[in-house]
């Protein structure tokens, strides 16, 4: 073993040289994010996602569908009328982690909610190419085979709740009936749902009866994206930054 | 604090604080009296193993 | 050390009954199960070996080096490699043949795209950081790696992670951010092997019998603090259950989007550029015999590199909901930024001023050198990429894809190659490579697999960039994406023929280097120098 009268001094000084000199760019591009307020701007209709959706979101990001879609379009042109209006900082706000991608090898999905119906999207993932011939996007044709298992929805609604998303209790208790009955309209609880998540979609998304599949948390999630600001309140001019 | 004031302050001192560290590395880098001492460092790798 | 060893593999195995003593789902419970196994594993090990931790491959040496752990991490480098070269050519197929994603969820895409990404820069990229810092902290200061059984401990740990996190992408265990997809539960095993690490480099700094630290440790020193930095704050996530796989990060949104990139952009920088100019400076003034062309220029290239690469992440979010100061600021870094890149790449090969015939007769030294050609170059691109109406175009394409793998194949895995091939000799007790024109085979088959990549992705790139904006004399959007996407079809076929001629140069190298070890020496015609070919 070294003894204390060969440490040298220079290669602690180095060491914290270093990390002195690595901290300053961050600092300073990302610890303002947290306390300027135009980081984010003030909309209208932002929710945490049900736990059904939370589920498909889930199931979205285990199967790496940021490798190939974005959830970010830019104020162009041609992406707002290929996609729609360009993405606010608040519409991920609730996003742990954020889905931006950065990789277009599909199109990008930032307000795919409400394009297509819920069969198209069943058929397309369960194969793509029987819908778009072009499409490299692999099949899913599992997600009709398994149930959409949040283990535990309340640990997840919690655990978001501890990480900054606005989870009532009311929402995290009744977590585990509320990601039945979104799946299912004559379900005792379909109205809680909507009650505490306004403007819930809840119906049968994979058109297969019983409990909710895979695929039924994947479309939940996919129908509800980009959907939820009211552009019809939305001010640009208030939010520049 | 609000962005204008952050970004005044990083226009005027932050960048006068870059230029002296930058300038302080350069001299430290290109002082003459070391040039001895960098040529040895620099033979390091050479040595035999 | 040898308790601090002791210590981490005794709160490794803690933490791998505690994960699997109660786990909710099966991902965890096998990982978990692994980190026990790996753990107590490694104690009997210690014990039985006692105070043999390794000695120097020649028995002459002078100084006791540790070459057994190096030696080690070499074969461990080359079959990584050849793993992670090798998935991401399947992966390319995927994207020109979808058959080949045979619809299962263990082969789709979406899962092996991080399997070959962390295969080639976790896996292969840091197996060479790993040994090479070890060979190289040891030589430049003259003195055994501190720490007895540490650096084996950091060594194999850190393997333990690549396997752990591999696994876990098949079995859709991941975080979804880009370079930091393994779980929390493998963030903490990194962390704790990343401690030790940390450790036995600084204990052998200090154990250096040279006054100076040479260059090469600054770069590796930056690497391994740096690295702790990102890897600590990008991952900080709040687990489901402490019992299962599933956590979610703390950071949201557009503050978790400029943290994401903030911390893979320096994955490029500290790992894929700091780390790896530690290697340059060390193996190109040794294989070229020759010192670094200026020290001087060294000391300010590290400094400057260091601290403008840290401001660089958001060129990753241009015209995002990122605030457009946070835009402006990356953009204007990743411009200056070229200026210290360059000044490594001058640096290394300007140590070749005056030896440039050097290059016709040693194809390791040729290796070394186009490495740092393709540095120069993929330096370049980046910060033009950086530029905003650039983006505005690149943004999305394969333009990024190829801007990455020309400096990913081309700087990092030539560099790593020619380190690999000086250092096979060494480590084994040989007198020489197998074989050194083979070395000149990998090198062409290496060489012309990535012009063909990179040019194959920027044809697509911009071609693909340039239909999305295409309007009509009507005004309407001319190309739907689906025509934009068949139109890539012939680019990603020349990708992939690339890419396959990139695995079977890493083919050719792993049986080199096979032969190589088992003492082997082929019979071929020698490289001559000029002035003996006139003799001749």
């Amino acid at each position: 073993m070294f003894s204390h009268s060969k440490i040298e001094k220079n290669s602690i000084i180095m060491l914290v040289g270093i990390l002195l000199v690595v901290s300053i760019g961050g600092l300073i591009e990302i610890a303002p994010l947290f306390y300027l307020e135009s980081t984010i701007e003030k909309v209208k209709g932002m929710r945490p996602y049900t736990p059904l959706e939370l589920a498909g979101r889930n199931i979205y990001i285990r199967e790496g569908c940021h490798n190939c879609h974005s959830q970010m379009i830019r104020p162009f042109r041609d992406e707002l009328e290929r996609y729609g209006h360009y993405s606010l900082a608040a519409e991920s706000m609730y996003d742990h982690p954020f889905q931006w991608g950065s990789k277009r090898t599909g199109p990008d999905l930032a307000r795919v909610g409400n394009k297509y119906s819920d069969d198209w999207h069943r058929e397309h993932l369960i194969d793509p190419r029987a819908l778009v011939p072009e499409s490299v996007m692999p099949g899913y044709p599992f997600l009709m085979d398994d149930e959409a298992l949040l283990r535990d929805p309340s640990g997840h609604l919690r655990a978001n709740a501890a990480v900054g998303v606005p989870y009532s209790d009311d929402m995290i208790s009744n977590a585990a009936t509320d990601l039945r009955a979104q799946a299912d309209p004559d379900h005792d609880d379909a109205d809680g749902v909507t009650e505490r998540y306004p403007g819930a979609q809840v119906r049968d998304f994979d058109g297969q009866p019983g409990a909710p599949s895979e695929m039924d948390a994947m479309i939940a999630y996919l129908q509800v994206l980009g959907t939820m600001v009211d552009f019809s309140a939305y001010k640009a001019d208030d939010n520049l930054r | 604090m609000t962005f204008e004031n952050t970004s005044i302050f990083a226009e005027t001192w932050g960048l006068i604080y870059l230029v002296v560290l930058f300038a302080g590395i350069l001299v430290y880098a290109l002082r003459p009296s070391a040039k001895k001492k960098f040529e040895d460092a620099a033979r390091i790798p050479l040595m035999e193993d | 050390m040898y308790f601090i060893t002791m210590l981490l593999l005794g709160l490794g195995a803690l933490l791998g009954l505690f994960l699997s003593s109660r786990a909710v789902d099966s991902v965890i419970a096998f990982h978990g199960w692994m980190l026990v196994a790996f753990c107590v594993g490694f104690i009997f090990w210690m014990l039985r070996r006692g105070d043999n931790t390794g000695g120097p491959a020649n028995p002459d040496s002078v100084v006791n080096y540790n070459d057994a752990v190096v030696r080690v991490g070499v074969v461990l480098s080359v079959f990584w490699g050849v793993v992670g070269f090798l998935v991401g050519l399947v992966i390319a197929l995927q994207l020109a043949y979808p058959a080949l994603n045979f619809d299962l969820p263990w082969t789709s895409f979406g899962r092996l795209r991080p399997l070959h990404t962390s295969a080639v820069i976790f896996a292969f990229g840091g197996n060479v950081l790993i040994m090479t810092s070890m060979h190289v902290v040891q030589r430049t200061c003259r003195a055994r790696i501190a720490g007895g059984w540490a650096p084996w401990f950091v060594l194999l740990g850190y393997n333990l992670f690549i396997v752990i996190a591999a696994s876990g992408y098949v079995l859709g265990v991941t975080q979804s951010k880009e370079y930091a997809e393994p779980e929390w539960y493998a963030d903490i095993w990194l962390t704790l092997v990343w401690v030790a690490y940390l450790l036995v480099f600084l204990g052998t700094l200090w154990r250096r019998k040279e006054p100076h630290i040479y260059v090469a440790n600054w770069f590796y020193l930056a690497f391994i603090a740096t690295v702790a930095m990102l890897h600590i704050i990008n991952n900080l996530a709040m687990p489901v259950s402490f019992f299962g796989a599933k956590s979610y990060i703390v950071w949201a949104g557009v503050q978790d989007a400029l943290i994401q990139w903030w911390y893979a952009h320096n994955a490029v920088g500290f790992f894929l550029t700091a780390g790896f100019l530690g290697i340059m400076y060390y193996y190109v003034p040794k294989q070229a015999d020759r010192p670094i062309y200026s020290y001087r220029l060294s000391i300010v290239h590290f400094w400057s590199l260091i601290f403008l690469y840290i401001w660089a992440g958001p060129h990753h979010l241009l015209y995002t909901a990122l605030p457009d100061w946070a835009q402006t600021l990356g953009m204007t870094f990743s411009i200056m930024l070229w200026m210290p890149s360059w000044g490594g790449m001058i640096n290394g090969l300007m140590t070749l001023s005056g030896a440039w015939d050097k290059l016709r007769t040693d194809p390791i030294l040729r290796l070394l050198t186009i490495s740092l050609a393709f540095y120069g170059m993929s330096t370049f691109e980046g910060p033009l990429m950086a530029i905003k109406t650039v983006n505005a175009l690149s943004h999305y394409t394969d333009w990024t894809i190829g801007h990455v793998h020309s400096g990913a194949l081309g700087w990092v895995g030539m560099v790593s190659f020619g380190a690999i091939y000086y250092m096979t000799p060494l480590v084994f007790n040989r007198k020489q490579l197998y074989s050194l024109r083979l070395v000149s085979v990998h090198f062409w088959l290496a060489t012309i697999g990535i012009v063909l990549y990179a040019a194959a992705m920027w044809v697509s790139g911009i071609l693909q960039g340039l239909m999305w904006r295409a309007y009509d004399s009507l005004g309407f959007l001319e190309y739907s994406f689906a025509e934009t996407v068949e139109a890539m079809f012939p680019f990603y076929v020349i990708r992939a023929l690339g890419g396959g001629l990139f695995v079977i140069g890493s083919w050719v190298m792993a049986y080199n280097v096979y032969r190589t070890a088992r003492g082997h020496v082929r019979t071929e015609r020698p490289y001559l120098a000029a002035s003996e070919y006139a003799q001749a």
